[in-house]
């Protein structure tokens, strides 16, 4: 039972999910740390980028992987248009007003999916699909190599742009002081849109690399959710470097869960380690005090 | 250069400047003074557009400001070091100046960034620390450099020797004057009045929502009710 190559390929496979955790998580934390509040929205947006995929796919023909820059891009301007228009607008500047806001956005987007593209599940069928890479003494389907690739450059490129670029130093001054922003001249109800549309292209990206091997419904967004907000939680509301590390942990425990208690099982030991490190450090892995 | 004029403004329905009138010219350095909750930082932030004023005039420069958002405020030149300083916590010293010339004087940031370098030497040892590891003291002169990174033609100062040691103080009273005489107007909020009034040219008195006392800072000084109500003699 405890054979090591079978340990190491589901660590490798739960690695390899854990880098699309950690872009769906990435985009919650940051609008978290931004907004302050938790995007309900988020798992209904990912579905809507998912059938995007799906339809750009099936209509048009064109690959998932070859559709990330217009998925992402589109994604960015539905979220900047959305807080501009709605969700900024209607809030009146509270936190909780966004809050209720996201969370009809998700029911009207929910039922206007299930209305327009039907209950069935979707899928995409690429040619590399049944491609396989041997490492070690693992064989790991190639899509989800090429995600795993791709979802790290993401976050990478997205760390540095929030490290280096004035936006992205504007976002983080915004996030804890927004007075102080407001006194060096920073459009902050600009910044809250451009975060939020960030927090949605996260989404576009993660929909293009999850669509070669995942289906989608209109209920499937939510699941992704879900496991994003426990790696939110644990890694530390709005921190980064807490949704990365976060990301993989649960990655791997899910993969490792299901290889030792069965698919079904498997969930607990995300639970599992939820409540042991929120007992450990309630604060979440990276989370400041405040 | 800031001309207000009948200014009323406050917090909901609390009215706590009931018209104010105050001038700050070119070059010059004016100190507002009052009591604890007289409403001085609230005439600050209404003139750096925080906040929209209920009715009355600001105009900076011959233009009119009143209600203006803080970016165009900015933009025009009129910088704030606001009370509490409001440094980014979660962002190091050199993003914190480098933030300071986010809407005005990108330009030139470099060479700006080593201007406040020269004034402020702690801040150089400290660039990659995060600000809100910084001492009292070092924050204030962080929201002070921040300040001028934006290259103000008028600065408001808003208790800046707040929690600073004596000898700091001391420091800051100088670097304002330093300051001033390099060109810039300064509007100044402090609670030192007798240091205040020594450096300034002119001076206010705000109290009950209004101007209660105004003139040359060297006739203040000698001002029998101003003794009485600041200096308690
Ligand atoms: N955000 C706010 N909401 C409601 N009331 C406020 C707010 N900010 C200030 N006030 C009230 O307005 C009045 C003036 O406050 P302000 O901060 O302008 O005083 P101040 O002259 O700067 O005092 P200090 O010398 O203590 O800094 C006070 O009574 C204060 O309680
Ligand atoms: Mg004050």
């Amino acid at each position: 039972m405890f054979d090591p190559a079978f340990l190491f390929a589901g660590i490798l496979n739960g690695l390899l999910a854990g880098g699309i955790y950690v872009l769906v998580a990435v985009g919650l934390t940051l609008i978290y740390g931004v907004l302050h509040i938790i995007n309900f929205a988020h798992g209904s947006l990912l579905m809507l980028a998912m059938y995007a995929v799906f339809y750009l796919w099936r209509l048009i023909g064109i690959d998932p992987y070859a559709a990330l820059p217009v998925v992402t891009a589109g994604a960015f301007g539905l979220g900047f248009v959305l807080y501009r228009l709605l969700i900024g607008r209607y809030s009146h500047g509270r936190d909780e007003n966004i809050l209720l806001i996201t969370l009809g956005l998700s029911i009207v987007i929910d039922n206007v999916a299930l209305l327009f593209f039907g209950g069935d599940t979707q899928t995409i069928d690429v040619p590399y699909a049944g491609t396989f890479v041997e490492i070690g003494a693992a064989f790991l389907p190639l899509p989800k190599i090429i995600s795993f690739g791709a979802s790290l450059v993401i976050c990478a490129a997205l760390g540095v742009y929030m490290a280096r670029s004035d936006m992205g130093k504007a976002i983080r001054a915004v996030a804890k002081e927004r007075q102080g922003a407001r006194l060096v001249g920073i459009d902050v109800e600009n910044v809250f849109a451009v975060s939020y549309g960030i927090g949605i292209a996260c989404l576009g990206a993660a929909a293009c690399l999850l669509m070669p091997t995942y289906y989608v419904t209109p209920s499937s967004g939510h699941a992704f959710v879900l496991v994003a907000f426990t790696i939110v939680v644990l890694g530390g509301m709005g921190s980064f470097a807490g949704a990365a590390v976060g990301g993989f942990l649960i990655g791997i425990t899910e993969s490792l869960g299901g290889l030792f208690l069965g698919e079904q099982l498997g969930q607990i030991g995300i639970s599992l380690i939820f409540i042991l490190i929120l007992l450990l450090k309630p604060t979440g892995l990276f989370g400041s005090k405040a | 250069m800031l001309e207000v004029a009948a200014l009323r403004a406050g917090y909901g329905p609390i009215e706590v400047l009931r018209g104010v009138d105050l001038a700050v010219g070119p070059g010059e350095i004016v100190a507002l003074l009052g009591s604890n909750g007289a409403g001085k930082s609230t005439l600050n932030n209404n003139v750096s557009g925080l906040y929209r004023p209920f009715g009355g005039s600001i105009r900076f420069e011959g233009e009119e400001i009143t209600g203006a958002s803080s970016m165009h405020i900015v933009k025009a030149g009129l910088v704030q070091v606001p009370e509490g300083r409001r440094v980014f916590p979660n962002l190091s010293v050199r993003d914190n100046l480098e933030l300071g010339s986010y809407r005005r004087g990108k330009p030139h940031r470099a060479a700006n960034l080593e201007r406040v370098l020269e004034i402020f030497p702690r801040l150089r040892e400290r660039l990659t620390q995060s600000a809100g590891t910084l001492s009292g003291g070092e924050q204030q002169m962080l929201a002070i450099g921040r300040g001028l990174m934006g290259e103000p033609r008028l600065l408001i100062l808003d208790e800046p020797s707040l929690g600073l040691s004596p000898l700091l103080v001391e420091e800051m009273f100088g670097l304002i004057g330093r300051l001033n005489r390099q060109g810039l107007a300064i509007l100044l909020v402090e609670q030192n009045v007798v240091q205040s009034l020594a450096l300034a040219h002119r001076a206010y008195v705000l109290e009950n929502g209004r101007i209660a006392l105004s003139g040359s800072a060297a006739d203040l000084a000698r001002d029998p009710d101003l003794r009485r109500s600041y200096l308690g003699h």
